[in-house]
């Protein structure tokens, strides 16, 4: 690939994440979904594996699980999540670490801070995305949250990383 | 039952602390309460401190507490599992900070006192300046008494307790009947999620054998169900109960149908498991271990709330750690079936997770409302906490009363052997 066309990639790949980022801040969780491929995955793993299929996350959503986890934020029934924390998030740090054909495979950073009651709480996490390239722009295949913590004592989320 | 207290005169009576169906809310608040607990309770009982999966080869190890304080359980090279406080004889220091794995020996990292497997100090560096009254055999980390029923490890401070499978007692049945969600497999733990919700951990003990709040607080929980699994978790109309089985430990049965999993193997097999059954099946399990597995992989129907500080809940251990007297760490271990076929122990671990955790649909909204109670309670001390529900329906069970479901008999048991304990 030449140089022009890496940093065109680039370009669109940190738009694209950038544009999740505000949708989930802002909560707009019926955008979120429609980026999806149907069979994408959805993890924070609590430990690294080589199939997270095979161990214990803090989540492993297939599309089902995302749809049944957005209604419950949306219903309000939840007490936890009714009302919601907000977020403001920054992603960094865009690395390319794969492509072919239409899937892209890129790393970054993300710092989020939340804020319920007054009470701030901050996470750090390497996130680790698969995208297919289409007509349309990209759909998420796989989204992989390593927060740093994720073995550590974490309470409650009532957001999406 | 339903009167003010007079908070004052009865700070610290344990007597009057716990009187028929109500507490005082400074059982929540008290920091010298708290206190006398640890020396009272967690110093003088029988604490769980792991399951033996957690420590399944020699050298194997995991950091645990009694209490408040620090120890390490470690299995040794003639596989005997020894507990001993996480603490080096020498300064102070701690000889361990790492969560679980594997080791030859522990070392403090001040001054190199080194300790075998079973606490025993082997070496230290420069050992001339001690003179000849120096006797290492005096000097190996402390170790506490340890033993354990049906893979559960437990640890007491004190030497003149019971043997641990009298504690258990009534409760040593039920813990035979939660192994069985094992579907033929022995049990092991498959990963844990923590959580540290600021409330005593008084408030913990109670809510594993509270049904009454569960259509409440885990509403959206049930809504995310098929319809028969709603209805397998809509319990509180049926025939379950809640049992005191004595030195402070109880079963709340919310399920009655999934109280022996060895029984009723020709049950219809629930929609939400058909997928699993199929897979088994293909896989070429035959149909009698099928039917077994399968029963036992949504868990039991049933809590089972060992005083002072684990449950067997259902599909997994609940572990609290009581670490001032308004914060309690948690854990929730997920469960699975030790050499069992992957994709029954797939569904274990995504069950587990759809409940628990940070993003569970369940546990988020009980730490929400267990913190609530913790803030509510710093008003109107003289207000007493209820804990009054079915007690003038309850009949003799097998072991001890036995109330409704949802009613509160597992509490008065936890408050009747903490009035005990604290009155000794």
């Amino acid at each position: 690939m030449k140089n022009s066309e890496q940093d065109n990639l680039l370009w669109r790949v940190a738009q694209f994440i950038w544009n999740e980022a505000a949708t989930l801040d802002a909560r707009e969780y019926d955008s979120w979904l429609d980026l999806w491929n149907p069979d994408g995955l959805y993890i924070i793993p609590i430990e690294e594996a080589e199939d997270y299929a095979e161990v214990l996350n803090l989540c492993y959503d297939d599309d089902k699980m995302r749809r049944d986890r957005i209604k419950r934020f949306q219903d309000g029934f939840s007490i936890s999540s009714a009302p919601p924390a907000i977020t403001a998030r920054t992603v960094s740090r865009f690395v390319i670490d794969a492509v072919d054909g239409e899937t892209v495979v890129v790393s970054c950073a993300q710092h989020l801070v939340e804020d319920k009651f007054g009470r701030q709480r901050l996470w750090a996490a390497n996130v680790h995305y698969t995208l297919t390239a289409t007509d349309s722009g990209f759909m998420l295949q796989k989204k992989v949250v390593r927060l740093l913590n994720s073995d550590g004592v974490l309470n409650s989320f009532s957001y999406l990383f | 039952m339903n009167q003010l207290i007079d908070v004052k005169n009865i700070t610290l009576d344990p007597n009057r602390l716990v009187e028929e169906g109500r507490v005082v809310s400074t059982m929540y608040t008290s920091p010298e309460l708290f206190d006398t607990e640890q020396e009272k309770i967690f110093r003088k009982t029988w604490v769980w401190v792991a399951h033996e999966s957690e420590v399944p080869d020699k050298g194997a190890f995991k950091l645990s507490t009694v209490g408040r304080e620090p120890v390490i359980v470690v299995r040794d090279r003639k596989r005997n599992i020894h507990v001993m406080l996480n603490r080096c004889r020498h300064r102070g220091a701690t000889v361990c900070e790492i969560d679980k794995g594997k080791t030859s020996s522990f070392q403090c990292p001040y001054h190199g006192w080194g300790y075998g497997l079973d606490g025993s100090l082997r070496a230290i560096p420069h050992p001339e300046q001690y003179g000849e009254e120096f006797d290492k055999a005096q000097l190996g980390l402390f170790t506490l008494r340890t033993e354990s029923y049906n893979g559960m490890v437990f640890a007491t401070f004190n030497d003149d307790i019971e043997p641990l499978e009298e504690f258990l007692g009534a409760a040593k049945k039920w813990i035979d009947l939660f192994m069985k969600q094992g579907g033929g497999y022995p049990v092991k733990t498959l990963g844990e999620h923590q959580f540290s919700v600021p409330m005593n951990w008084k408030v913990q003990l109670e809510n594993t054998t509270d049904a009454y709040h569960f259509p409440i607080v885990h509403k959206s929980f049930l809504q995310s169900l098929d319809e028969e699994a709603e209805e397998t978790f809509t319990f509180l109309d049926g025939e379950g109960f809640v049992e005191d089985l004595g030195n402070g430990h109880s079963v709340m049965v919310m399920i009655p149908e999934l109280v022996d999993l060895e029984e009723d193997l020709d049950r219809k097999i629930p929609e939400r498991f058909e997928a699993l059954a199929e897979e088994l099946r293909n896989e070429g399990y035959p149909d009698e271990q099928v039917r077994r597995i399968v029963r036992a992989v949504g868990g039991s129907g049933f809590n089972l709330n060992l005083f002072p500080n684990v449950a067997c809940s259902m599909a997994f251990f609940r572990v609290l750690t009581p670490v001032a007297v308004d914060k309690t760490d948690i854990r929730h271990i997920a469960l699975g079936m030790d050499g069992g076929p992957s994709a029954a122990n797939r569904i274990r671990l995504r069950l587990h997770e759809h409940f628990q955790g940070p993003m569970g649909f369940g546990s988020p909204d009980d730490a929400e409302v267990w913190e609530r109670i913790q803030r509510g309670v710093e008003s109107g001390t003289e207000l007493p906490i209820l804990v009054n529900r079915g007690i003038e329906k309850e009949a003799q069970g097998e072991a001890g009363p036995r109330g409704h479901v949802s009613d509160e008999t597992g509490m008065r048991a936890a408050y009747a052997m903490w009035k005990r304990m604290m009155q000794e």
